[in-house]
């Protein structure tokens, strides 16, 4: 059975002359990752995409109706880079606009994985919530402050969509794996080496040389092993970029933990097979006794402002910690009688130092944007004409790259949960809708 | 005397969630993996990072002559304190770790 990765990001692009080739010849499944934590938690709060929209177009628009034609069931992971059910709407939307365009009808599965602040507090209450962390056990507070909340399903919503014949399956938050897997574990092959292969493929052509995740990758899977070939000819598979590529951002390279249970690959074997095509086999997968999922949840902890500069007097350098307690101390002397103290947090972020040029970010979070921008504006312009003693460069200590100097970045938000919740059913918090679009 | 990063082929530093940092050293050869393996401590590593030793996990990956790093971050990811979203520039103190004969 053969398996096409579009890249590793919907939305990063790819060879469009690489999927010909990877559509030359009859694919059964066609897949995409659509999202990631690596960006931070504003997208899951703001309901935003980390990805573009026209490319994320683009991608789509090239390989929907080759997986028609070829019938191979589509399966987008994690819409609109943060999977909640705004990001699913919003490529929802993308989509609708491209059947539009081409003409095109087919069966559109969606699986929503958001849950409810209440649906955790029972998990919570219930003893069923299992911290990643020591340092960030769930507590209800952290629970109620959330804004959002989404699951990150497995592999049973999708092969319930599969067997009610979906041509499209758009996942709310997924993992990458479950992308992949779900087809062939749905078509009988063994588990072990399904979520091995996913866990390659769902980077595209990651693994190959020259290196890519904005490029094509086809996967074939049989009883015993599966093969890994670029579908660009300038690319290819060798054993060393394979099974590196198990260490990329894995805790643990042996093993890929999944809701449905832990893929060990201690014994997994790599062959090349061509100059181009590496063999994996040996993989095991170990099924849980006691199912999970894994929650991710925002909150927002206020408004940000902005305000990059940089200092390249060196004896400004040296005295930039007494200008930083000066210029603090002033703010909150300047603003105790029309902001509570609590209202705004002041941070430096700096690099470099007194062998080069430092560069300074003022970093205000505050209760508003309002609140934000008076406290940037405020640390701003004292640290711009703060004395220190033996200064000579007395017209100014920074130099803004930029006019407006302060950037109103909006809404911040912080991870609030990141836990893992125990499921009785792997399909608890899938919500599966199945519908006919387009003609 | 040698730093770690005079062994490495590869070596980088990634998010393994938003609440882990990972660590990946690729060797050129099998000698250079064991050599630094049998010389690199974690009380090296807890003193570059400030991290507690009990906290930190390494793990020889002989396939790839790699060995593998993994321990909490100590601001999770995009928090206040933040100052690496993706955790991919977290890897200078450990490449300029001392690597004894």
């Amino acid at each position: 059975m053969k398996i096409v990765a579009l890249n590793g990001l919907l939305g990063y692009g790819y060879s469009e002359e690489a999927l010909n080739i990877a559509f030359s010849e009859k694919v059964d499944y066609l897949g995409v990752d659509a999202g990631s934590t690596d960006p931070g938690p504003y997208y899951l709060g703001s309901g935003k995409s980390f990805t573009d929209r026209s490319a994320v177009k683009r991608d789509l628009a090239l390989a929907l109706p080759r997986a028609l034609e070829h019938k191979a069931p589509f399966i987008i992971g994690t819409a609109g880079g943060a999977g909640s059910r705004r990001h699913v709407e919003w490529l929802k939307e993308i989509l609708l606009e491209i059947v539009s365009e081409k003409g095109l009808s087919f069966k559109l599965g969606t699986v929503y994985s958001d849950v409810s602040r209440e649906w955790v507090l029972e998990k919570l209450n219930g003893g069923k919530i299992i911290n990643m962390s020591d340092g960030m056990p769930l507590t209800q507070e952290a629970v109620e402050e959330s804004r959002t909340i989404v699951s990150q399903i497995g592999i049973a919503p999708i092969i319930e969509l599969l067997k009610r014949n979906a041509d499209v399956i758009i996942c709310g938050r997924a993992c990458d794996t479950a992308i992949y897997a779900a087809p062939c574990i749905y078509n009988g092959y063994d588990a072990g080496l399904a979520f091995h292969m996913a866990k390659i493929m769902e980077c595209g052509a990651m693994c190959s040389e020259p290196v890519a995740a904005a490029d094509v990758m086809q996967a074939y899977i049989y009883k015993d092993s599966f093969e890994l070939r670029p579908a660009n000819p300038i690319r290819k598979c060798t054993v060393d970029r394979v099974a590196a590529h198990t260490l990329y951002e894995q805790s643990n390279p042996y093993l890929i933990f999944e809701p449905d249970g832990v893929c060990d690959l201690t014994n997994s074997k790599f062959e090349q097979v061509d100059e181009r095509t590496v063999r994996v086999s040996g993989s095991v997968f170990k099924e849980a006794e006691v199912k999970t999922l894994k929650l991710e949840g925002v909150k927002c902890s206020g408004y940000r402002t902005v305000c990059p500069a940089t200092v390249y007097d060196g004896e400004t350098v040296r005295h930039f910690e007494e200008i930083v307690k000066t210029v603090t101390d002033f703010v909150k002397e300047n603003t105790k009688k029309t902001l509570p103290q609590n209202s705004y947090r002041v941070s430096f972020k700096t690099s470099g130092g007194e062998e080069s040029s430092l560069g300074v970010i003022i970093d205000v979070v505050g209760q508003t944007q309002e609140i934000a921008d008076t406290v940037c504006a405020l640390v701003r312009s004292r640290m711009l004409h703060c004395d220190y003693k033996g200064r000579k460069s007395t017209a100014g200590n920074l130099a803004f790259p930029f006019s407006p100097s302060d950037i109103h970045v909006g809404e911040v938000y912080e991870f609030s949960v990141f836990h893992l919740a125990k499921v009785d059913s792997l399909l608890e918090t899938s919500k599966i809708e199945l519908e006919e679009v387009g003609k | 005397m040698k730093r770690l990063i005079d062994y490495t082929k590869i070596l980088r530093s990634k998010n393994a969630g938003p609440l882990y940092i990972t660590f990946d050293l690729i060797f050129n050869t099998r000698e250079d993996m064991i050599y630094v393996s049998r010389r690199l401590t974690k009380e090296q590593i807890s003193t570059a990072y400030s991290v507690p030793v009990e906290k930190i996990d390494v793990i020889v990956y002989e396939v790839v002559n790699s060995i593998k790093i993994t321990f909490p971050r100590k601001n999770i990811s995009g928090s206040l304190n933040d100052n690496d979203v993706y955790g991919c520039q977290q890897h200078k103190p450990l490449a300029e770790l001392e690597i004894g004969e």
